[in-house]
């Protein structure tokens, strides 16, 4: 009997082996109605936008739900020639860090704004993991707004999470460095110089504007993810870590020894508190932050030199360390704001803990001991209980606001339903494959919209028609309103998206913005209708001030352009019609298009090497005419006596004066 | 035969439905296939056009402050396209246009393009030789009447 059952037993952990490895070929499991849950007829809105991270594109997209169609992809931290986003001129700023222009990024997790512990549709923020970065992104036009860096970080990762009010987006390190003065140590001393920081980023609630209001120096562990508390736990933040065993080296091993990492709760209240007090230290760093401004369609790059540092080692009463099960990952407040999950990766249950029994422990000052000169609370004095047998290797948890969470479990490939109250498994369905994060819409709120839950898969194998090595990543539906978890869709998605929100599609499409008001157009470069298309001529640099309307541009003969000229191409778009854009491209320019939403002004610079005549066109179809949408420049030689003019109609028979 | 009457009605009432929901138009978009229809509207009052304007008043003398606001209109939003003389660009030149047009109908036209050139006859007349469907360029409706003002002004109102 004892045999058969330990036979039992591998064959099942074989089983899952396999599966987590090397999937096996997808079971369908969809019922007959999925097709009618997940269709949106022709011409209709869906009912959802999803907001997904790109991860290693570095950009975010926007599906719809529940039909999966990809409406959008936001450029963010990684260059875009499709839309000119780090080529145009006004745009090259935004990406601009301590580290000079960075073209790429990996966007991992995405935060929608709250008031009051709700979605309010108003902006959406996103990180990047790789020079730490923090992006907001303005849902009115579905741009990127404002990128800050980081300093004194490496792999942020921890982050974009915000306060109920968003009064803060977080930021902590999932790399220690050195940090201070000197940073040039031996990897090996890891223990003694690498530090963790957390930052506050504060959000002006009128402009969005972002500015690190402080920084905590941390032990030198890991922060993997992190949640706000909210309602009664609104002032505190929970942190998930690894490496408590601060290894520098074959962490797959060496950061796994210990049973238990950590989860950091911050009162970030206190913190404040004693940042008015002046204790925090000031220390001299430097940073970008860049800023889109809408009036003259242009970034500016800003480098700032001062953040202040809290120490909680000295500060006693900032961070408590809750010990949490095997490299925790996860770390998500359920929508009362009472209690923690943490999820341990390499874990087979799941801790809840009681925000109100972290309390009273911190009162009775209930402690273990001490890490890195840190409290150490007792686990059982904070657990609320366990999440028994769930599954393996838990990761995220999203909640429905019926007392239910859901969790993604990567190594048994699973999202599992369980009761908050209870602690019961009550329903489980497959995913294909691997799950990473899952989203329910406003899953992390106060009050969650529910209804459905997303799987974003690590693995998707033979789930689409192949497409050679790489595939893209797929992306699951389920429909959770039934006792049953239900899937009704995959759709594919791109880079590879890590955490997603999604939220009810009109308290975002009400604010759309169609078109920029060209008379509030403040472009240094605008030419206000052809009447101030110009050419001009300073040093070697040319300056075009041109329109676009359909269907031509104004002026479309240029000449007397010389070897070592720079020449500017602003191109304002005098339309003023909603989805009426032009774009722009002249021959052989060593850079990318451009796109001109109507009302805006967008510059390309052009350095040609060779004389000759180049023709420039538009480039994104515009009416019938569009094909006639062109232009020529000539560029002479160095030197040349052929005069600057340009012109726009004029015929052969006409001078080649300038255009009146 | 009562029975067999309710479900008569059931079916009128039914397709009535699905009719009515299927004739349902997004606002704002362009089906082209539907602009060489011409339009046999009964009532529709060809003269001035569809649109919010039903009567404007104009003064026999040229009100030159808002001929002058509607200049600048003009330079930003409508000289990509229209000259001021009498030849066509992309669009028709403005001599004679006030003679050509009743106010209302300008005015209609240069606010509710799209719908303009579903229905009017006189627009889609124009767009056949043109071929560009004219921008709607949002004018408010000050700026429509202030443009109609300097199209007075360059037509010799003085």
């Amino acid at each position: 009997m004892r045999s058969v059952n330990f036979l039992t037993i591998m064959a099942i952990a074989g089983c899952m082996a396999y599966m987590s490895c090397k999937p096996s070929a997808g079971n369908d499991a969809v019922s007959g109605d999925a097709a009618a849950k997940a269709y949106v007829p022709p011409g209709k809105y869906d009912e959802l936008y999803n907001f997904v991270s790109g991860g290693f594109s570095g950009q975010t997209s926007v599906y719809g739900l529940p039909s999966g169609r990809l409406l959008r992809v936001i450029p963010v931290f990684s260059v875009d020639p499709e839309k000119g986003y780090g080529y145009s001129e006004e745009t090259k700023a935004m990406l601009n860090t301590s580290h000079g222009f960075v073209p790429w990024d990996d966007l991992h997790h995405m935060e929608l704004s709250q008031t009051n512990g709700e979605i309010d549709g108003r902006w959406l923020f996103g990180n990047a993991n790789n020079t730490p970065r923090v992006a907001r992104i303005d849902l009115k036009t579905f741009r990127t707004a404002e990128i800050i860096e980081l300093p004194n970080s490496a792999g942020n990762h921890s982050s974009p999470f915000i306060t109920e009010n968003t009064e803060y987006v977080v930021a902590g390190t999932r790399f220690s460095v050195p940090i201070g003065d000197n940073t040039d140590v031996p990897i090996s001393s890891y223990k003694q110089n690498f530090k963790g920081t957390i930052s506050f980023i504060s959000v002006d609630k009128n402009t969005g504007r972002m500015n690190i209001a402080f920084q905590l120096e941390t032990p030198g562990v890991n922060f993997d993810l992190s949640h706000a508390g909210k309602g009664p736990s609104h002032g505190w933040f929970f942190f998930s870590c690894y490496n408590s065993e601060q290894a520098n080296t074959l962490l797959e091993v060496n950061a796994s020894q210990r049973d238990k990492d950590f989860i950091l709760a911050v009162n970030w209240k206190k913190a404040e508190e004693y940042l008015a007090q002046g204790k925090g230290k000031k220390k001299q760093v430097r940073y970008a932050r860049n800023h889109y401004d809408e009036s003259t369609h242009t970034a500016v790059s800003e480098i700032l030199t001062e953040v202040t540092m809290l120490d909680p080692k000295e500060l006693k009463d900032i961070c408590y360390l809750i010990p949490c099960p095997k490299s925790p990952h996860g770390c998500d407040v359920d929508p009362t704001g009472e209690y923690i999950v943490g999820s341990g990766k390499l874990a087979a249950l799941i801790p809840v803990f009681s925000f109100t029994k972290m309390q009273q422990a911190i009162a009775n000052k209930d402690f273990e001991g001490e890490y890195e000169g840190l409290p150490v609370l007792k686990y059982e004095s904070v657990l609320h209980g366990e999440v028994q047998k769930p599954g393996l290797g838990p990761l995220h948890t999203e909640f429905d606001g019926n007392g239910y969470a859901y969790t993604s479990f990567f190594i048994s490939s699973e999202i599992v339903k369980w009761s908050i109250k209870d602690l019961k498994v009550v329903d489980r369905v497959p995913t294909y494959y691997s799950i990473g994060h899952l989203c329910v819409p406003g899953g992390d709120t106060k009050k969650p919209y529910g209804k459905y839950v997303i799987a974003y898969n690590k693995i998707t194998k033979d789930r689409y028609l192949p497409t050679g090595p790489e595939l893209a990543q797929s992306a699951q539906l389920y429909d959770i309103t039934g006792d049953k978890m239900q899937l009704i869709l995959d759709f594919p998605t791109i880079g590879e998206p890590h955490y997603a929100q999604a939220v009810p599609a009109d308290l975002i499409s009400k604010n759309s913005v169609k078109f920029y008001n060209i008379n509030e157009n403040k472009h240094p470069y605008v030419a206000m209708g052809e009447k101030e298309a110009k050419v001009v001529r300073e040093g070697n640099k040319v300056h075009v001030y041109a329109t676009a309307i359909r269907s031509h541009f104004a002026p479309d003969n240029i000449e007397g352009i010389k070897l070592g000229d720079e020449v500017y191409f602003h191109i304002t778009n005098l339309e003023q019609d909603w989805d009426i854009p032009h774009g722009f491209a002249v021959k052989g320019a060593n850079n990318a298009e451009l796109l001109i939403m109507p009302g805006e002004t967008q510059t390309l610079k052009w350095v040609p090497e060779k004389a000759g005549v180049y023709p420039f066109y538009c480039t994104d179809f515009c009416s019938a005419l569009h094909q006639e949408m062109s232009g020529y420049i000539r560029v002479s030689p160095r030197g040349s006596n052929v005069e600057l003019t340009y012109s726009l109609g004029k015929t052969e028979s006409e001078s080649t004066q300038p255009n009146n | 035969m009562y029975m067999k009457k309710l479900f008569f009605a059931c079916i009128i009432a039914l397709v009535a439905y699905a009719c009515s929901d299927s004739g349902t138009k997004t606002e704002g978009s362009n089906d082209d296939a539907s602009t060489s229809s011409t339009s046999g509207t009964p009532g529709y009052d060809t003269a001035r056009g569809t649109g919010k304007f039903t009567n404007v008043e104009v003064s026999p003398t040229l009100d030159k402050a808002m001929a002058d606001a509607g200049e600048k209109v003009y330079d930003i939003k409508c000289a990509s396209c229209h000259k001021l003389s009498d030849e066509k660009l992309v669009g028709p030149g403005w001599k004679g246009v006030t003679q050509r047009h009743r106010p209302e109908w300008i005015m209609n036209f240069v606010t509710n393009v799209d719908e303009m050139l579903q229905q009017d006859p006189k627009a889609q007349a124009m767009l056949e030789i043109c071929l560009v469907r004219m921008p709607n360029q949002n004018l408010t409706d000050d700026e429509a009447r202030n443009v109609y003002e300097f199209m007075r002004k360059n037509d010799g109102v003085n």
